[in-house]
């Protein structure tokens, strides 16, 4: 780089720009937070919903699936399970109940995680909740 | 070595090799897993393997990263470390500590983790990458804090570099974003906006400021370069990184309950960050070029080199493919996402490590540089792990776009699992390709072997 582009000019381009811009990263997450009741489904959240979304963590469900596209890409996406399943938390109930424990041979399975019926109820309400999010209409279709 | 101190960035280099060690043999696991899908059922599930996966590659850079400040910054410093017995507790807090939760994860089921550690007092597990027990996370917070506190005297009560300052600040950015790891709201949206504070201001933000620091000190060493034209290069690269970084947060808003201004924000801004990126590949290759010494340590300078290049096209190229709204609306969360992440952490942080270590290694042990035979097979291993690399990230981009197509893009969408079973063949070549990365590896760890018994060793005795 020239001589004319001095190192305290790139120091000043440093400090400067880096400080705008975590200034208006900051605004623009106060304004996020602003807007996101209209599209975030928080009238949904229950007592039930947020022992389903702790049940959801605890079995560390993120390890293999995608929750909203974010997650591992082993097993489907979960977003808009409830929908898929047909718009059915006892379709999901039943899809965790009966994950066989030793597997399927040769083939990718569910683990069978013995989850209490409360618990079960509370995730299935989790990922009902979750699919209602407003997501700009992802994913493209219900296959996730 | 200047500094008898700096000796102590050898157990950290230790650590991190032996993690990485144990982070490929958990990869090749996962990758039979997606072809084998009840390999090692139900004892080691995918999530439990892949948590390892994910884990050990945090640690070992964690490690690699604290090894290269306790080497490179008594050196900037012109003094000693504020405290060479801090660093050592530390050191075997942070090894003891992953060690027990790496073992957690295998030998407990994951929920049984979460009730022995108490997750209900304060929920922080279960969400990617930061699967770690909350006093774990509790302990990385003091092993930082511990850390920052011996960096930060040293540095402050010795001579102030360019280079110091720039690594201080994202060590302590590092530190200071972690906390959010603490914030896990019911809100699942609120969850996911603060969980990228750490997770992308972490490898697109102030890890760029610690990766920009050790490259431009191991490059002022290899090519004797004016330190200030350095420096100079150091701030435009930074200074770019968070222009660019810090908005570009937004491609991660796109599809997660958050307003649709982000489409726009993320795609403009993350589209320019593979310019820094492309700076540094520039900045390497030109101050090699402009050279004023010709270093022994052959293999340090090609891994600088290959650093540069490999974060450039892992994490700007790759990163770019997919990071514009419109695409990623039917890339989001396949494969491709998985192939941008390969290349991205092996090219900008593996690689970086992997420097450091090349280059200070000789000199703790008391030599300038590895005999000529340890690095001829350092510099194999440089392209085994690489060419592999780049064939791991082709395949899985292979997968993803088949995957996007059959599975988001087509008029007749397939299901998830059947999509799968279709692109099964690219996983096996995968697979192969990770193999061939494991032999590297072990390349990689017998040229230590060969580098023979340690000069300083002959003159103690």
């Amino acid at each position: 780089m020239s001589e004319v582009f001095t190192k305290s000019m790139a120091r000043n381009i440093y400090y400067g720009g880096s400080l705008f811009f975590v200034f208006l990263f900051l605004a623009l997450t106060f304004d996020t937070m602003k807007t996101l009741p209209q599209q975030d489904n928080r009238a949904a959240i229950t007592p039930q919903v947020a022992l389903g979304k702790r049940v959801w963590e605890e079995n560390n469900c993120i390890g293999c699936h995608t929750l909203l596209g974010e997650g591992a890409y082993f097993a489907p996406e979960l977003g808009n399970v409830y929908k898929r399943f047909g718009n059915s938390t006892e379709a999901i109930k039943a899809f965790i109940r009966s994950r066989p424990a030793n597997g399927i041979p040769g083939r990718r399975s569910m683990p069978q995680f013995n989850l209490s019926e409360e618990e079960l109820e509370g995730v299935a309400q989790f990922l009902k909740y979750t699919s209602e999010i407003k997501t700009q209409n992802w994913p493209p279709n219900i296959q996730g | 070595m200047k500094y008898q101190s700096q000796k102590v960035a050898r157990l950290y280099f230790m650590a991190a090799i032996g993690l990485f060690t144990g982070q490929i043999l958990f990869g090749l696991i996962l990758g039979l897993q997606y072809v084998i899908g009840d390999f090692l059922f139900p004892a080691v599930p995918f999530n439990v393997a892949r948590m390892v996966h994910t884990n050990l590659l945090i640690v070992w850079l964690l490690f690699g990263f604290m090894g290269a400040a306790y080497y490179l910054v008594p050196e900037e410093a012109e003094r000693e470390l504020f405290s060479p017995k801090l660093a050592v507790a530390l050191f075997w807090i942070f090894l003891v500590a992953g060690a027990l939760t790496i073992l957690g994860y295998l030998l407990v089921p994951y929920s049984g983790l979460a009730r022995l550690t108490g997750n209900d007092l304060l929920p922080t597990m279960g969400r990617e990458f930061l699967e770690q027990p909350t006093i774990t996370k509790l302990g990385i917070v003091v092993v930082a804090l511990g850390f920052l506190y011996n960096i930060g005297m040293t540095i402050l009560s010795g001579r102030k570099t360019v280079i110091n300052m720039v690594l201080l600040t994202g060590l302590v950015g590092l530190a200071v974003l972690f906390l959010f790891a603490f914030y896990n709201p019911d809100n699942l949206v609120k969850d996911k906006y603060y969980w990228w504070w750490v997770v992308h201001l972490w490898v697109e933000g102030v890890w760029e400021l610690i990766l920009g620091s050790i490259l431009a000190f191991v490059l002022v060493k290899v090519t004797g370069v004016d330190r200030e034209v350095i420096e100079k290069w150091l701030y435009v690269i930074i200074a770019m990184t968070l222009i660019t970084g810090i908005i570009g947060t937004g491609h991660h808003y796109y599809w997660i309950g958050t307003p649709g201004y982000w489409q726009w924000l993320g795609s403009v801004f993350s589209a320019l960050e593979p310019i820094p990126f492309f700076m540094m590949t520039v900045f390497a290759f030109n101050m090699i070029n402009k050279r004023r010494l010709n270093h022994p340590n052959k293999a340090a300078v090609l891994w600088a080199e290959g650093t540069a290049v490999m974060a450039f096209l892992g994490a700007g190229v790759w990163g770019f493919m997919h990071t514009l709204a419109p695409v990623n609306y039917y890339t989001h969360g396949t494969q491709i996402t998985a192939a941008h992440g390969h290349m991205a952490f092996y090219g900008a942080y593996a690689m970086i490590v992997l420097t450091i270590i090349s280059y200070a290694w000789p000199i703790l042990r008391g030599e300038k540089a590895a005999n000529q035979r340890a690095q001829v097979l350092e510099m194999w291993s440089f392209w085994l792990m690489t060419v592999s690399m780049v064939f791991i990230t082709l395949f899985l981009t292979g997968a993803g776009v088949l995957q996007t197509w059959l599975q988001r893009y087509t008029d007749d969408p397939l299901p998830f699992m059947v999509v799968q079973e279709k692109i099964a063949p690219f996983y096996w070549m995968r697979e192969a390709a990770g193999v061939v990365f494991l032999i590297g590896l072990l390349v990689y760890l017998y040229a230590f072997v060969a580098r023979g018994k340690p000069a300083e060793d002959a003159t103690a005795a």
